[in-house]
């Protein structure tokens, strides 16, 4: 397994760079201009300098060149630095200063660093998406184990119910209604979340968590749905199996049948929905965040390529990249954990 | 007795302190919503009105133009004229005198050497300036002394109100920028995120596309404004969570831009905890005709180019007829009920090129049939569409996407049957629609399709420019990388004679009567534009702030200086 | 774990008779009836297809015909408690703020949502089980298959969609016609962006079934991998493919109005249950019948295929059977 994994890893590297000429050449092949929200008074040949002042007119290739030194070589240089100077953990090395001067990843929106926003934006990212896919999980395994072991009890008939319905009730539906229930009308939980709030004491972590019901709810409701129904339907398939039977003659506790061989037996298409997932928390939810106007990495994808900003498009969609290389990895790995049996040499 | 006066003294002043007047920062906290994040806080480097308005409460021009349109002073002393001597008798130059004793928000005096800065950075070549249309003839910027400033034409300036005048063109501190200049302008991240101005507030915080966290600007020129200590500008979510914020559950004091339907609008109101405003401009919903031929069978080099005229709207007759069959106050009543006026005038304002164009405001379903049976398109084969030498007429009629214009298409669309007229409706995303992406089968400017409908407007109080797109040649083609603002493809000798004349006159009662015979020669005389709806704005505020002047001839947020809190 | 060789009846199945395969059919189609939720989930899709393929000749109204004066109007039920509400059986379900019919536009809008939420869940899950199965069953090809689903996951949505229309939407129309253009290009972009979950669970599934005893007994007689894939391991991730069948039907009818507000979908006026529901998000306060319906509509369409899911499941497993 470890050789395995190891030249997984290796290989990774040239997939990666491969997706990443993928995502760039499907950025160039597609129509739009970072000057469609340029409003319509700003002359044509304005706009022609403005899109040569973001190195629009250059060949293909040396845009590609560019992104990929900045992305590789500029950007760790800049990290290393931050680490020298600022972190808490090496930051007694003698500072360095590898980047200075040298033009890192720059967003054509902000004409600021595409890192910087990402720093900026992941704390919300992973406070709302993070938190409710952590919750969705955790509610969605017993839900599913739960209704398998009771099949067609009320609990799973409910159960069904719901997430079935959740799942098919569009969060641009699902948001604007629990913002006019729990804000307009109740006027229990605020409609927008505040990205500069600061937890200091117990007041301000109340009130954090008062902002982050609502979007976690909604997000939620998708999770637990998914994850409850890949869930119950493989305990389904496993509780009837002979070894279930075999295991309960021999004695063993119901608790140690269902919660330690079914389960475990079970988990495979569970851990590939988690896995796949994971990487999404990073990507964000485009639409929860813009209708509770959380602003985390979603929205910034979003709103990135509403203006064809290609530079930040590039890098988000290509961390997201990264995610999903190194998490199917992993989950191919917990396959052969969680079954011995599966063998990748 | 003196203690007696000190009384009523002291009572004096607590009743102008309730007003609201009394001294900086004395109102708290305002806190404002726009559904579209501001990304950068300098206009010149982004032309997109969240962060024009947005940088506006930090940096200012030297004079804007007021909710009338009208030009007022700001860091200038006063608006120069030819009759204040202000602008040269031959209008080639114009002279701006600051204000003395004006401070930068780091305690520096402004002088004129920033506003000299100031053209130079818009002007420089390789720095992509988004307002360079401003400064487009100027030839010399020249200091004649520290509050002085003399601004050079290469031809006289009939409208010298170009430079450093509104929103789009403010003053940035030299000192600051002064490392930023073409190609380095990228570069300056902590100038372009937090610019030293001369406004009612100083950034704190700033969070790309996010939020904007501002506290009251201490060298500001009035001493007792803002009222406001503190100000938060939040970005994000869209025109119908910003409007329920404001005025459902209170947690903004204003949002911009409440582009909704004016029923929504309505029940939103009834929240009772803000009221929505609506200011009108020069802002048109206009459908436009394509006067070439869109057919994908023609080869691309020809495909909607002058050299194939349309097969049908190239026809006066049937232009005229499909505009005489929309009902615009309907589409007013649905789409934007008091922030609309029907219009069929492509310059609805200043009053002074407004024209008397109201012909086409009532709908004649049976006038336009008349019309179109004398100009020879008849249902022959009965299949209910109108049809000459086998050309039917099927109309692809293309818009961005938005609620209001979809709704707009779906009327249309039903008028247009009722005269014979197939439509197939499209929309597209805007930004692939408004960009100008040469590669792209679905900009506005390749016009693909044989009418489309957005709105647009022009900078300032000035048509010229606006009106100047419809010269011949300055159409869209292959050639030209399909860039060009004549969308039409128009063409008239007459009409390029009058943007020429019109360019040189100064008389302002003479430039007024050519707006308005341009006007009319695109409106009502060929009907190349079918203007719709005269757009205001609309956006709502909190029942308890006050001051909230909404002007659309400028930033909306041009008097937060004034802005103060009901108690 | 102890898996008996003989767990799944299928190896015995290559041996058996004609009248013996077809009495098992028989069995299943009696288990499936037992399954309460099936029948009723299956007698619900039956009336709304039905619903949707012949209620235009019922109920003749045009959905895309406007008639502002009736703008509006609420459904008739709202009269039991609210007498002045603005109703009339000309529109029994009430209509829009154009005044278009929303029962009308409710069976015109199924049509399209149907028939785009069933090609592109077939579509998708056809792609995604092959390559799943593909990649789970021949160790050569693991990898390649995987890292293209790789590739396919990570990129970007919109970017991917605006390139399919610049490219196909021309062709496309020229050859089917605007509207079936526009269908197929519709269930084209959205199976081809939505198989690879499926993909990935089916290979994880296929991996571990393949090392178990029956597939291992199947192989040592001799039985050809195109045998042992289509009779051993496809039933044996079929419940999987069954939870992915009824989400993706859900995600694919919302999809369909996502693309459409990016003018990839069909025209602005032609209504689709995703469309409708989210044009009325906005008035959701004032007109609650207008999300509620097609709300309704979707939700109860992706329950009925998960109950006749459930009950085929249980039909097809022969432990349950017959019990």
């Amino acid at each position: 397994m470890l050789t395995f994994t190891f030249r997984r890893l290796v290989l990774s590297i040239p997939t990666l760079l491969f997706i990443s000429l993928a995502i760039f050449m499907l950025l160039q092949m597609a129509p739009g201009d970072p000057m469609a929200q340029v409003p319509l008074t700003v002359p044509p040949d304005v706009k022609q300098k403005m899109r040569e002042a973001l190195g629009l007119g250059q060949p293909v290739h040396v845009q590609y060149w560019k992104w990929l030194v900045q992305f590789f070589w500029i950007e760790p240089q800049v990290f290393i630095d931050w680490l020298t100077r600022e972190s808490w953990t090496l930051g007694w090395l003698p500072d360095t200063s590898f980047a200075e001067g040298k033009l890192r990843v720059i967003s054509w929106q902000t004409r600021g660093p595409v890192m910087s926003l990402v720093v900026q934006s992941l704390p919300q990212t992973f406070w709302v998406v993070g938190m409710s896919y952590v919750v969705g999980v955790l509610i969605a395994l017993p839900v599913g184990i739960y209704s398998a072991y009771r099949h067609y009890s009320i609990f799973d008939q409910t159960g069904t119910f719901i997430t079935m319905v959740g799942f098919s009730i569009p969060p641009f539906f699902t948001g604007p209604l629990l913002i006019v229930i729990f804000a307009v009308q109740l006027g229990w939980l605020p409609s927008t979340y505040n990205t500069v709030h600061q937890v200091v004491d117990w007041d301000s972590f109340v009130i954090q968590m008062k902002q982050m019901v609502l979007p976690v709810m909604v997000l939620a409701l998708q999770t637990t749905a998914q994850i409850s129904r890949y869930m119950r339907s493989a305990m389904l398939d496993n509780l009837k199996q002979d070894y279930v039977r075999t295991a309960r003659a021999k004695g063993l506790r119901e608790s140690v049948v269902v919660m330690v061989h079914v389960l475990r037996n079970s988990m495979i298409p569970v851990v590939t929905v988690i896995a796949l997932g994971i990487p999404a928390i990073f990507g964000g939810a485009i639409i929860t965040e813009n209708v509770f106007k959380v602003n985390g990495l979603g929205y910034q994808l979003l709103i990135a390529l509403f203006a064809n900003d290609i530079p930040t498009v590039m890098t988000l969609t290509f961390i997201f990249a990264i995610l999903i290389v190194l998490f199917n990895l992993i989950a191919d790995v917990l396959y052969g954990v969680l079954d011995p049996r599966i063998r990748y040499d | 007795m003196f203690s007696k006066i000190m009384t009523i003294g002291g009572a004096l002043a607590l009743s102008i302190g309730t007003a609201g007047f009394a001294e900086r920062g004395a109102d708290g906290h305002v806190s404002i919503i726009y559904w579209q994040a501001p990304s950068i806080l300098n206009p010149y480097l982004s032309g997109g009105t969240k962060d024009v308005e947005s940088s506006s409460l930090v940096i200012e021009p030297l004079g804007r133009y007021d909710q009338d349109g009208a030009l007022v002073p700001f860091l200038a002393e006063e608006i120069p004229t030819v009759a204040n001597g202000g602008v040269s008798e031959d209008l080639t130059s114009i002279t701006w005198k600051l204000k003395s004793g004006l401070k930068w928000s780091d305690g520096t005096p402004v002088t004129s050497a920033d506003v000299k800065f100031t053209a130079e950075y818009c002007m420089h070549p390789e720095g992509g300036c988004a307002q360079a249309s401003f400064f487009e003839g100027v030839v010399s910027i020249e200091e004649l002394d520290e509050l002085t400033t003399k601004v050079t034409f290469n031809q006289p300036k009939p409208n010298p109100y170009g430079p450093f005048m509104g929103g789009q063109s403010p003053i940035i501190q030299a000192a600051q920028f002064a490392d930023c200049l073409g190609a380095k302008a990228p570069e300056c991240t902590g100038a372009n995120f937090g610019p030293i101005g001369t406004g009612p507030f100083v950034v704190t915080d700033f969070r790309p596309n996010d939020v904007i966290q501002m506290k009251a600007n201490e060298h500001y020129r009035d001493p007792a404004k803002p009222a406001f200590a503190t100000l938060t500008f939040k970005g994000g979510g869209d025109a119908t969570a910003a409007g329920r914020a404001v005025m459902e559950t209170g947690e903004f004091d204003y949002a911009w831009n409440m582009q909704l339907a004016p029923d929504v609008l309505a029940k939103m109101a009834e929240g009772g905890k803000g009221k929505p405003i609506a200011a009108f401009g020069a802002l048109v919903e206009r459908l436009e005709m394509n006067l070439t031929n869109p057919s994908p069978d023609l080869p691309a080099e020809t495909r909607s180019t002058r050299a194939e005229p349309h097969p049908f709207l190239s026809d006066v007759r049937v232009r005229r007829a499909l505009s005489m069959a929309i009902d615009r106050d309907l589409l007013v009543e649905v789409g934007y009920g008091q922030a609309g006026r029907p219009t069929c005038n492509l310059v609805p304002a200043p009053k002074i090129y407004t024209s008397d164009n109201t012909g086409c405001l009532t709908q004649d379903i049976a006038g336009a049939n008349a019309l179109l049976d004398e100009a020879g398109w008849v249902d022959s084969d009965g299949d209910g569409v109108r049809d000459k030498d086998g050309v039917k007429m099927a109309i692809l009629y293309q818009t961005s996407t938005n609620a209001v214009r979809q709704d707009f298409q779906a009327l249309i669309k039903q008028w247009w049957s009722e005269i014979g007229v197939e439509t197939e409706l499209r929309n597209l995303d805007a930004s692939v629609f408004f960009g100008g992406d040469p590669g792209s089968p679905d900009t506005f400017q390749k016009f693909y399709a044989d009418v489309e409908m957005y709105a647009n407007v022009f900078n300032g109080t000035d048509p010229q420019q606006y009106l100047a797109a419809y010269k011949c040649g300055s159409e869209p083609k292959p050639d030209s990388q399909w860039q060009g603002e004549n969308i039409n493809r128009f063409c008239d000798p007459e009409y390029d004679n009058l943007i020429e004349e019109y360019a040189r006159t100064g008389d302002i009662e003479k430039r007024g009567e050519l707006g308005r015979r341009m006007n009319d020669m695109l409106t009502k005389d060929s009907m190349t534009i079918v203007p719709l709806v005269d757009r205001g704005r609309v956006s709502a505020h909190s029942v308890t702030l006050g001051g909230v002047v909404l002007n659309t001839w400028d930033s909306e947020l041009w008097n937060v200086a004034d802005w103060h809190r009901i108690k | 774990m102890t898996d008996a060789p003989l767990k799944t009846p299928e190896p015995t199945v290559d041996r058996v008779s004609e009248a013996k395969s077809s009495s098992q059919w028989r069995d299943v189609w009696k288990q499936f009836k037992r399954h309460k939720g099936a029948v009723m989930g299956g007698g619900f899709l039956a009336f709304i297809t039905l619903f949707v393929l012949i209620g235009p000749y019922i109920w003749a109204l045009e959905a895309t015909k406007l008639d502002i004066r009736a703008k509006d109007m609420r459904p008739m039920y709202t009269v039991l408690w609210n007498g002045e509400a603005k109703v009339g059986w000309a529109h029994p379900l009430g209509t829009d703020q154009l005044g278009r019919d929303l029962l009308s536009q409710l069976i015109e809008g199924g049509r399209a949502s149907m028939a785009v939420g069933w090609a592109a869940m077939i579509l998708a899950l056809f792609l995604g089980t092959t390559i799943g199965v593909l990649a789970g069953f021949f160790k050569r090809m693991d990898f390649w298959l995987m890292r293209f689903t790789d590739l396919v996951l990570s990129l970007p949505i919109l970017p991917l969609l605006l390139v399919a229309v610049t490219l196909f939407r021309q062709p496309l129309r020229a050859n089917f016609g605007p509207e079936m253009g526009m269908f197929i290009l519709i269930v084209g972009v959205v199976g081809i962006t939505s198989w690879m979950q499926t993909a990935r669970i089916v290979r994880a599934d296929v991996l571990a079934l393949k090392e178990r005893e029956f597939v291992l007994a199947a192989r040592s007689i001799g039985t050809t991998p195109t045998k042992i894939i289509t009779r051993h391991l496809i039933p044996n991730v079929m419940s999987p493919i069954m939870v992915s069948a009824t989400l993706g039907l859900a995600t694919a009818i919302i999809t369909e109005s996502a693309l459409s507000f990016l003018g990839v979908g069909f025209p602005s006026d032609f209504p689709t249950w995703g469309k409708l529901l989210s044009d009325a998000v906005q008035r959701m306060e004032q007109f609650p019948e207008r999300v509620l319906l097609p709300g309704l509509m979707i939700s109860l369409t992706v329950l009925s295929v998960n109950y006749i899911g459930d009950g085929l499941r249980d039909a097809l497993d022969p432990r349950i059977r017959g019990r």
